[in-house]
């Protein structure tokens, strides 16, 4: 941390009013490279040599299965699936799983952490000019510790912890999903842990981001996962005596019927609609 | 009768509320509420060494908005101070996984109603991403979300800085920030037809064009705040009472800020000039001519005084789009694509904001398929691809970001909203352990929190 703050006493200027920054650094379609490109051996010859031990072995190249869907109806009973696409069957996966190399600072950032704490990500997602790091959750501490304080990293804050359910990810369910900033080197990345429903347990960042603490108490009362090693794991926003966890998929939105006129509204997730 | 019981007695509302039946008396309750401040002051003399523990709010009007501080108290120091948020938790993320898209940005403004138009460009701006249509928004749809958000970020700050004021016992210039505030929300109201809870930047652009007489008016807002605006760093910069009570109040150096996570006027008050619009620029940013303010004090007086320079550079921000504005007038203000255009011509009419009597016309009228088109728009909405994306923009309290998550439907499937005011809220205690309860309060107005977007 010495380091750190002494740094921090003396900032590094990134922008001025007479010379703005031109922007964060930001890999264009153009420099990523196609995925499947690039062997192992060539890589370790690079300047990136440890990006053959970003990824777990065996880590997989398809996206995760978020949901398969069937017809075109959404939440709400009572009625059948009257669009006349029931039979229609479509796999919803999350788009983007890549292997090294990732182009551009991605394979920088991605080959510091890996000579640091090798094989950390069981798979690695870019989108839209963002990368998501799926860490390993026991190697989560290592990892952001890495993160905050090797100088080619310096990902100084954790901006926000969110929560993701995902009840169809068998073994998986539970997602918290990390944006982590760099203030040094203006970049921005994102870490994001699974577990189990039944098991839901993800140590806690708050040794290393202290920033963390509401953030994982919000997720931990939205979604019901335990981080252990945070100081004071309790509800945030819901009482504290509140039973459930309202942000998971499987706790009912509530709401009641509202009669107009003669008319009867039902609510919202039980309305009829399409959700193609 | 017990020692405790005996000592709880005679003083009104003095029974300890918190006992469940059958529990013994714990300790001293008080109910501050309508009750006889001598009696208490009295009956707590004999203790006045002890530490007590206090409840600021949730309904005190020094917390902004509905936030308990549960405060231990050495006589008028603040031994430690613990944040109780979620009074006003509105399930606002869980209630957008049951809209369309497009509904988001009515739910999200609802967050911070105070800044409420930042939510809504934040959210609108992640929906782009996720469309992959930031670079096909037009640019004058791009300058009417600017407008709107510097407007609203003036506003916001007035508010700010009116209510750290009137904290202290100063009305005037709240009395100066509302009315300026009311300006703008009047200029709001007529571009967006509503006052505050706009949903008025969209995914895909924003709602509506200018009005026909709209530079007029911001020509007069804009001359009227040149005017006004400064009036509150008048009255308070170099009032000695207001330096006393806010210089080295709620100090955060830039370690502790990068620790705790703080953006915004917190940060830019140690020197660092972050500033979102700056180093990561959204919606063409980069080409206004604007400073980011800065101080170096690290002190609730610095933030203010950042507050204040802010609204001044918000002021350029808005005549450099002013310009913009009138060049490309009658350019479409919406992203092109009719799978996502959201099919609306809205006007004024003599019952308040609608369709045009041309838009009805055409669907009700002379069409089918725009009729079917719009139908299907408006009640199923647009597919967004599968996906999640994490969109910061510069908020006026710091860093406003969306976490959204598609499963490729026509609802978002997880919607997260990063607060900067939930985040700041955590720095309370280290800001005010050890000061004085009117430091305290000096640190809670230096970091802007709204509940709404607090909570959530």
């Amino acid at each position: 941390m010495s380091e750190k703050n002494s740094e921090g006493r003396d900032p590094k200027v990134v922008g001025t009013a007479d010379n703005p920054v031109a922007g964060p650094e930001e890999v264009t379609k153009g420099e990523l490279i196609a995925e499947g490109t690039g062997s192992a051996s060539e890589l370790a010859s690079g300047p990136h040599a440890h990006l053959d031990r970003v990824l777990v072995p065996q880590a997989p190249t398809e996206g995760p299965v978020v949901t398969v869907r069937k017809g075109m109806w959404g939440p709400g009973h009572g009625s059948g699936d009257t669009s006349g696409f029931s039979g229609m069957t479509r796999i919803i996966e999350m788009p983007g799983t890549a292997t090294p190399p990732f182009g551009g600072w991605f394979d920088d950032v991605a080959d510091r952490v890996a000579e640091l704490v090798p094989h950390f990500a069981s798979r690695v997602m870019i989108w839209r000019g963002e990368i998501t790091f799926v860490v390993l959750r026991e190697k989560l501490l290592e990892v952001v510790k890495a993160l905050r304080d090797d100088p080619a990293l310096r990902f100084e804050v954790c901006m926000s912890v969110s929560g993701v359910h995902y009840p169809e990810m068998t073994g998986s369910e539970l997602h918290a999903v990390y944006d982590l900033l760099s203030y040094t080197h203006n970049r921005r990345i994102r870490l994001e842990v699974t577990c189990p429903d039944g098991d839901a347990h993800i140590p806690s960042v708050v040794p290393v981001y202290p920033m963390a603490n509401f953030h994982e108490r919000e997720t931990w009362d939205m979604f019901g996962i335990i981080f252990d090693g945070h100081p004071a794991l309790t509800r945030i926003l819901m009482p504290d005596d509140w039973v459930g966890h309202p942000q998971r998929k499987d706790y009912p939105l509530g709401g009641i019927p509202v009669e107009y006129k003669g008319a009867v509204v039902p609510p919202p997730d039980e309305r009829r609609s399409y959700q193609a | 009768m017990s020692e405790q019981t005996k000592r709880s007695a005679g003083v009104p509302g003095s029974e300890d509320v918190f006992a469940v039946p059958g529990e013994p008396i714990a300790d001293q309750a008080y109910l501050s509420s309508g009750a006889d401040w001598d009696q208490i002051i009295e009956s707590q003399r004999e203790r006045a060494d002890e530490i007590i523990v206090v409840n600021l709010g949730p309904q005190h009007p020094s917390t902004h908005g509905v936030m308990r501080l549960v405060l231990e108290m050495d006589g008028e120091n603040v031994m430690s101070c613990r944040p109780g948020i979620g009074f006003l938790h509105t399930g606002i993320e869980k209630n957008s996984e049951y809209r369309t898209w497009t509904q988001g940005s009515t739910f999200f403004t609802r967050m911070n109603y105070v800044g409420g138009i930042h939510n809504e460009a934040a959210y609108s701006l992640a929906v782009d991403k996720l469309l992959d249509i930031t670079d096909d928004i037009p640019r004058r749809g791009n300058q009417l979300r600017v407008l709107a958000m510097e407007t609203n970020r003036i506003a916001s700050h007035l508010t700010a800085v009116g209510a750290n004021c009137l904290e202290l016992g100063a009305t005037s210039p709240q009395e100066v920030g509302l009315r300026e505030r009311e300006r703008i929300l009047e200029f709001t109201e007529a571009l967006t037809g509503l006052r505050m809870n706009n949903a008025y930047i969209r995914p895909g652009g924003v709602q509506n064009d200018m009005p026909d007489d709209g530079i007029d008016l911001l020509d007069e807002l804009i001359k009227q705040l040149r005017i006004n605006v400064p009036e509150i760093a008048l009255f308070m910069l170099d009032n000695p009472i207001f330096k006393a009570r806010t210089q080295h109040i709620g100090v955060l150096d830039l370690s502790t800020c990068m620790m705790l996570g703080m953006t915004g006027p917190v940060l830019r008050s140690t020197g660092y000039p972050w500033d979102l619009r700056k180093t990561q620029p959204y919606l063409g940013y980069d080409h206004y001519d604007f400073d980011v303010c800065t101080e170096t004090s690290c002190d609730a007086y610095g933030r203010f005084k950042i507050r204040c320079d802010e609204m001044m550079q918000s002021l350029r921000i808005l005549e450099q789009v002013r310009d913009e504005l009138v060049e490309s007038q009658g350019e479409p203000f919406r992203v092109q694509d009719p799978d996502l255009e959201w099919p609306s011509d809205l006007t004024v009419g003599a019952d308040g904001q609608g369709n045009s009597n041309e838009h009805i016309k055409h669907i009700m009228g002379e069409s089918m398929e725009a009729l079917i088109h719009h139908f299907k728009k408006v009640t199923e909405g647009f597919k967004v691809p599968a996906g999640q994306v994490y969109v910061a923009i510069e908020g006026p309290a710091g860093e406003l970001g969306a976490h959204l998550v598609s499963d490729g439907g026509t609802r978002p499937y997880r919607a997260h909203m990063r607060d900067p005011g939930f985040n700041h809220v955590q720095a309370l205690p280290i800001m005010s352990e050890g000061a004085m309860l009117s430091d305290l309060l000096m640190a809670l107005a230096s970091i802007d929190p709204v509940m709404g977007g607090v909570d959530r």
